[in-house]
């Protein structure tokens, strides 16, 4: 049983039952699921989170769709990890990782695309959809294959291969849209009005899916041990995430889970070439003005950001910040969270990361702050942006003295032991 | 004529038809014609100040107006107006 109440336009305040609507029949505007937390905080306890199961189904009383199969490869409940070397680095004090890239198809897409099935199939959709940047169309072909259910995603034509290949292995149709993302995202806006049978996970089924992303702010307050960080960075594609996240935080306060009430300062992180967000942040401005995106940072080359002004709301709210970084800062990014704490990520961890180290330095974020940084996705989805940065140190012959010579004028052999435990 | 494509929302207005045909020099002058013969258009997609709502996304032939003059991009005959609302990513 779940505990929705209904959907509601964020807009205009208008009800709606929760079907597979998306947005308000009447201004467009976006519809939230609301929930009866008087129910919620009755049913929720930390105990009974802890003994569910290690994935984001755990908070399944927070999720708009309740099922005891949900359609379900394992994702969440991602580790949470002690940063200390990057913090040592940017001049920080206690930094945490929030590792996604460690989900069922390496992104925190599959959290979203999990609730979004497991709904579509409950409201009797046979067929998975989606525009996608990558991410999103690697986890909709994977849960579609594990439902059984056939899938139809469109994609930009000029996205990574690896993410190409990871979309089509799955054997649904996928279609390269010669065009942008906005431009196949518009498509697909199209489509599901001639389409009404097929679930477009982030078009007629958007309500749902959205609300996966909060189980980032759920599982990084139990993962601290029921506390909230001070800080957390958050990078912003349509913006949907970061809303979420806010909106996690604040549901655990609401539903009793916390002992203090959260105060969170929200950071969004956008890469320049296509920073909508940051740009009406550093402007003061409501007004987001769609962009043409031009950024390594594929995942998040969203010019016409849907979620962007509750993005925006929520950083400011939050006492936040939101910054935009180069593509050469993006491979500087990646290159830091893997040399500092072995994390590999892709561009969008990248962005991520280089606007935390900009913010650190900037005194934005500040070394007395529990800060926390959303890595979204793994490395080996975009390995072409590293391509003549990283490789191997020499290639040699077989032979010790070819190696010796590639090691250089400091290498010599010794007589050292090798090290051994007390 | 300029052909305008209805989204599933709006088709209420058009007796469920998804396209329907109108005259206009302008964006602009098209969707009022358009409000003109099926009523209800106007309220739904403008703002109080007469801007496109944040949510609708209009786009002329391939591009969105907002990358063009905005209401005020010129229209010529043959030209497929879109009203799409806007949709989440990823």
């Amino acid at each position: 049983m779940d505990f929705v109440s209904g959907l509601r336009c964020r807009e205009c305040g208008r009800t709606y039952p929760a079907e597979a609507l998306h947005v308000c029949d009447y201004c467009f505007g976006p519809l939230e699921v609301t929930y009866d937390y008087q129910r919620v905080a009755a049913t929720m306890s930390r105990e009974r989170i802890e003994a569910g199961p290690r994935t984001i189904w755990r908070y399944a009383d927070l999720l708009p769709v309740s099922d005891a199969a949900p359609v379900d490869l394992g994702a969440g409940f991602t580790p949470l990890v002690r940063a200390d070397r990057l913090a040592a680095e940017l001049g920080l004090g206690e930094v945490w990782i929030k590792d996604d890239t460690a989900n069922p198809t390496g992104s925190f897409k599959d959290r979203v695309v999990s609730v979004a099935l497991t709904k579509a199939r409950q409201l009797g959709f046979k067929i998975a959809a989606c525009a996608s940047t990558g991410n999103l169309a690697n986890s909709v072909a994977a849960h579609a294959a594990r439902a059984g259910m056939e899938s139809v995603v469109l994609i930009p034509h000029d996205l990574e291969t690896a993410k190409v290949t990871m979309t089509s292995v799955f054997g649904g149709r996928v279609f390269a849209v010669e065009g942008s993302y906005d431009d196949v995202n518009r498509l697909c806006a199209e489509l599901a009005s001639e389409q009404p049978t097929w679930a477009f996970v982030n078009v007629n089924v958007r309500t749902y899916y959205a609300e996966g992303s909060k189980t980032l702010a759920f599982e990084v307050a139990e993962q601290l041990g029921w506390q909230t960080p001070d800080h957390v960075v958050v990078p912003i594609g349509s913006g949907s995430q970061l809303t979420k996240v806010a909106k996690g935080f604040a549901e655990l306060w609401q539903v009793g889970l916390l002992d203090e009430e959260p105060s969170v300062r929200i950071s969004g992180a956008q890469a320049e070439g296509c920073s909508p967000v940051a740009t009406a942040f550093a402007e003061g401005t409501d007004a987001i003005r769609p962009v043409k995106p031009a950024t390594i940072a594929k995942s998040l080359a969203i010019g016409n950001p849907a979620d962007g002004w509750y993005a925006l709301d929520a950083i400011r709210r939050s006492g936040g910040s939101c910054a935009s970084v180069t593509d050469a800062e993006v491979i500087e990014g990646i290159l830091l969270l893997a040399r500092t704490e072995g994390i590999f990520a892709e561009t969008a961890g990248g962005v991520t990361i280089a606007t935390l180290a900009k913010l650190a330095g900037e005194g934005v974020i500040r070394p007395d702050e529990r800060v926390v940084a959303m890595v979204t996705g793994h490395g080996l989805k975009t390995v072409e942006a590293l391509s003549g940065t990283v490789g191997p140190t020499a290639t040699i012959a077989p032979t010790l003295d070819a190696f010796a010579a590639a090691m250089g004028a400091e290498y010599e052999l010794t007589d050292e032991p090798a090290p051994r435990s007390a | 004529m300029i052909k305008v494509r209805i989204p599933a929302q709006l088709r209420t207005l058009t007796g469920g038809s998804g396209e329907v045909s109108v005259e206009g020099s302008t964006v602009g002058e098209a969707l009022k014609a358009l409000d003109a013969a099926h009523a209800g258009f106007a309220d739904r997609i403008f703002d109080e100040a007469g801007g496109l709502r944040r949510f609708v996304n209009v786009f002329l032939d391939d591009e969105d107006v907002r990358f063009l003059d905005g209401l005020a991009t010129p229209i010529a005959a043959g030209q497929t107006l879109s009203i799409v609302p806007a949709v989440a990513g990823g």
